[in-house]
């Protein structure tokens, strides 16, 4: 960075020049202008937060049946207001690193099956107790209990028992996992006092905000908690407000006309206009999520690897990433991990290839055309995408018939039901969790019927090693044998778009969920 | 009053609180019909067998129909709606402030629009085929023809996006004060106006029109009473019956017809909270909120009969 724009970035933040200036100033010195727009916030970033003001959100995803109870999180709104509200024992950090929260060490047995979490000393709740062990414990123990019917369920099932004793909290396993201290990163796993078992929605947590107000689908207001154990790094605004804006045209009228600072899921094939408007920052950001079409391993003409194969080189990646996601996404590779997991190894990247495709649909001997179920809740632009994978199949020889399903039902009827259709995953946070969640064997969720011994013996080997070296390599095995063999056809990767209007300062980029992992309301600020 | 006009209301009355039982028993025919079930809704793509089994049984899914409708319909006369199933919320208290909500928006847009429809009807009834009275009938009529969502998305664009004289999104609480709220729900208003503002406009001017061929407005005319003088005093209480119909039918359109323009504004009231509990197949909300939609529509095309043989002498006094 030259010396005069660091010096012009350092004036803005403290003030004394404004952003159009700067950029003005920017272009000058030869700078592109979203160059410059990263120098100012670092700039930001260095100069310090702001405290103060109500920081304003309107998102998608908020119903007016949505409680306060953490283990009934389900959509945008809750998960981001419990970010501000609850404190988590561990948390993913935007590195993809652990970082630990409640829990201020976590260690685990040499076979990886008992593991004990240190609390932390004087992290304080909303009610003006203690978080103790026994919260903690008791906290786990809720979300691991049929009828709490808490999100974490699934992983918390693996967990034998919990006890508390003194500052720790030890967890004994069923099987060994190495995995644990990710899983426990869960967004549902909010401390509550004694669990949350006394009353599940009442709100009291150990995060930067105080709840004040809760209209479930309206509005979720809250307030800063001036004991928060970390109030240096998070909860600089005084007030956080969520509204729940479902209707993607108000959310961004809202975000134009000044209503609210941020919004979340800015549509693709919008971003281009509101970039233009002054003020607004387009915040995007890949995460784990993708879009798929899945075929059932176990089923005519599926269970035939060929025709498996010919599907899958008979989609053009490219294309659909640039006409569905407009670009707003990465190509995917027919595996269901990237980047954003840790110990990711990159694989060679398939191509769209109609003359390989056709030879494999030849040697898989189908004759006739293949059904492919579509719709609109499937993902975003799922009708165009089938519309185009439609196209290109036709010119590697294979007749896509596709059938273009009611949104209603389409999750009871079609996904995990019928042998091809369209879909969409948001992801884990480790590779363990999305391979168990939808490929091995007994998952209910393996919605391509992929059921192979020997790749279920290779998640659970992968799960209770703890050299990360040897587990990468078994995730490399993993992925190829997906890759290549599986019934999942993984165009793109989606990212997360979130905007932010003017004056919204200290953004952090986080690979893991939308909205800085819906820290965003926590960490960021309002410049003066 | 005489005794048949008596005899006429209570005739209409009686015959709304059929109409509202024979509404009931379709509102829950039709929820009934809806693909996929509470259960299924409520779990998602996360539902497993079991989980089903466990809450249909738990909701009580597993009852037949007509002992289910008994249930609804003997809580519901006791003023008992149920509660939520998504949520587990008491629904007569969740409906509350969500209607008193919606009938705040639908007084001031009908508070805006009933004087401005009539007025502007009387105005063209005045300047009848000329150009004032064109202007008039295609200003309105235009505004109608659009759907709501698009005049809605325009007074967004003009007012919320480009000048900033209003909120984009009409979310109101409890501790707004009056005027924020009357700021808050300027747009949304707006819209409903436009939308109603026509069909109460033209049937007031047709209404009157079809009195102004009357011997006694000639003699009105006659007499030399200005053009106004006239249509107030003599035509327009001749005509006042079809436009109190009319009038009542947009004030229940205002009421349950607003599921669009809520949602568009994001607006706290009945058609929002519907639209979320259809989408989680939240049998008793729907059923509860469909049944208060028909009750305030039977109610106000009741109070439009009776206002209309009320102020028809022939019906008042009949030989």
């Amino acid at each position: 960075m030259s010396n005069e724009l660091d010096y012009l970035s350092r004036r803005v933040a403290a003030g004394k020049l404004s952003r159009r200036d700067f950029l003005g100033r920017a272009a000058a010195l030869g700078i592109s202008a979203p160059f410059a727009n990263s120098l100012l916030s670092s700039a930001a970033r260095a100069a310090g937060p702001v405290k103060g003001g109500t920081l304003k959100a309107g998102l998608v995803g908020g119903e007016s049946t949505n409680s306060l109870d953490p283990a009934l999180m389900m959509t945008q709104v809750p998960f981001a207001f419990g970010k501000c509200w609850g404190e988590m024992i561990v948390e993913l950090s935007p590195e993809g690193k652990l970082e630990n929260r409640i829990a201020e060490e976590i260690g685990s047995s040499k076979d990886a099956k008992v593991w004990t979490l240190k609390i932390r000393d004087g992290v304080e709740f909303h009610n003006g107790k203690t978080v103790t062990a026994e919260d903690v414990a008791a906290t786990l123990e809720r979300h691991s209990d049929e009828k709490s019917k808490s999100g974490a369920l699934g992983y918390m099932k693996g967990i034998d028992t919990i006890k508390a004793n003194g500052k720790e909290v030890v967890l004994t396993l069923k099987e060994a996992n190495a995995d644990l201290p990710y899983l426990l990163s869960d967004y549902h796993l909010i401390v509550q006092p004694n669990g949350g078992k006394d009353k599940p929605d009442a709100g009291i947590g150990a995060g930067p905000y105080k709840v004040k107000v809760n209209e479930p689908g309206v509005r979720h207001v809250g307030e800063r908690f001036a004991n928060y154990w970390q109030g240096d790094k998070m909860g600089h605004a005084d007030q956080v407000e969520v509204v729940v804006i479902n209707d993607a045209t108000a959310r961004t009228a809202a975000l134009q006309g000044g209503q609210v600072n941020m919004i979340n899921r800015v549509e693709p094939k919008i971003v281009d206009l509101i970039k233009r408007v002054p003020g607004v920052t387009i915040r995007n950001h890949s995460g784990p999520g993708h879009y798929v079409f899945i075929m059932h391993c176990n089923t005519a003409p599926f269970d035939n690897n060929d025709l498996r194969m010919a599907l899958k080189l008979a989609i053009d990646r490219e294309e659909m990433l640039n006409k569905v996601l407009r670009g707003y996404g990465s190509l995917g590779n027919d595996f269901p991990i990237n980047a954003s997991y840790p110990l990711f190894t990159e694989i060679e990247q398939r191509k769209y290839d109609p003359d390989k495709a056709k030879f494999h649909y030849k040697k898989s001997g189908h004759d006739g055309s293949v059904l492919l179920r579509t719709s609109d809740v499937a993902f975003p632009g799922a009708v165009d995408a089938a519309q185009l994978y439609q196209q290109s199949a036709a010119k590697a020889g294979i007749k896509l018939e596709i059938k273009r399903e009611p949104g209603d039902g389409y999750w009871n009827e079609v996904w995990n039901k019928q042998p091809f259709c369209a879909s969409y995953w948001g992801g884990r946070s480790t590779q363990d969790q999305m391979y168990s969640t939808a490929y091995l064997s007994t998952a209910d969720w393996n919605d391509t019927r992929f059921k192979r011994p020997d790749f279920d013996k290779m998640v659970l080997a992968a799960r209770a090693e703890l050299d990360e070296a040897k587990r990468k390599a078994m995730y490399h095995d993993m992925a190829v044998m997906v890759r290549d063999e599986g019934g999942l056809i993984l165009p793109m990767f989606n990212q997360f778009i979130d905007a932010t209007g003017p004056k919204v300062a200290g953004w952090v980029e986080d690979p893991h969920q939308e909205l800085s992992n819906g820290y965003a309301l926590a960490k960021c600020w309002l410049e003066a | 009053m005489s005794s048949p006009i008596v005899k006429l209301v209570a005739q209409r009355i009686a015959l709304g609180v059929v109409l509202l039982l024979a509404v009931s028993v379709l509102i829950f025919a039709g929820t009934q019909i809806l693909p996929g079930d509470v259960a299924q809704a409520i779990l998602g793509q996360s539902a497993t067998p079991e989980s089903l089994a466990n809450l249909r049984e738990q909701l009580g899914l597993n009852q037949p129909a007509y002992i289910r409708y008994l249930h609804w319909l003997g809580g519901v006369l006791t003023g008992d709606l149920g509660t939520a199933m998504s949520s587990g919320q008491d629904i007569a208290t969740s409906i509350k402030s969500r209607l008193w909500n919606t009938l705040f928006l639908a007084f001031w847009a009908a508070i805006v629009a009933i004087p401005l429809a009539i007025t502007l009807g009387l105005i063209a009834v005045r300047y009848r085929n000329g150009w004032v009275d064109k202007l008039i009938s295609g200003v309105a009529l235009a505004s109608t023809s659009f759907p709501e969502f698009f005049i809605g998305y325009l007074l967004v664009f003009y007012f919320a996006v480009q000048h900033q004289w209003f909120p984009a999104i009409s979310t109101v609480y409890d501790e707004m004060s009056f005027g924020e709220r009357m700021q808050a729900i300027a747009l949304p208003a707006a819209a409903l106006t436009l939308v109603v503002l026509a069909h109460m406009m033209r049937m007031t001017r047709a209404a009157i029109l079809n009195v102004m061929q009357s011997a006694y407005v000639e003699t009105a005319e006659l007499k030399g009473l200005s053009a106004f003088a006239v249509i107030r005093k003599h035509a327009f209480p001749n005509a006042i019956a079809p436009i109190i119909n009319v009038v009542m039918l947009n004030l229940a359109y205002l009421v349950v017809g607003v599921v669009v323009v809520e949602v568009i504004f994001v607006y706290p009231g009945m058609g929002q909270y519907l639209v979320d509990h259809v989408t989680k197949r939240d049998v008793p909300v729907v059923q509860a909120v469909g049944l208060i939609f028909a009750a305030v529509y039977i109610t106000l095309n009741i109070i439009a009969d009776i206002a209309a043989i009320v102020a028809n002498p022939r019906l008042r006094h009949p030989k």
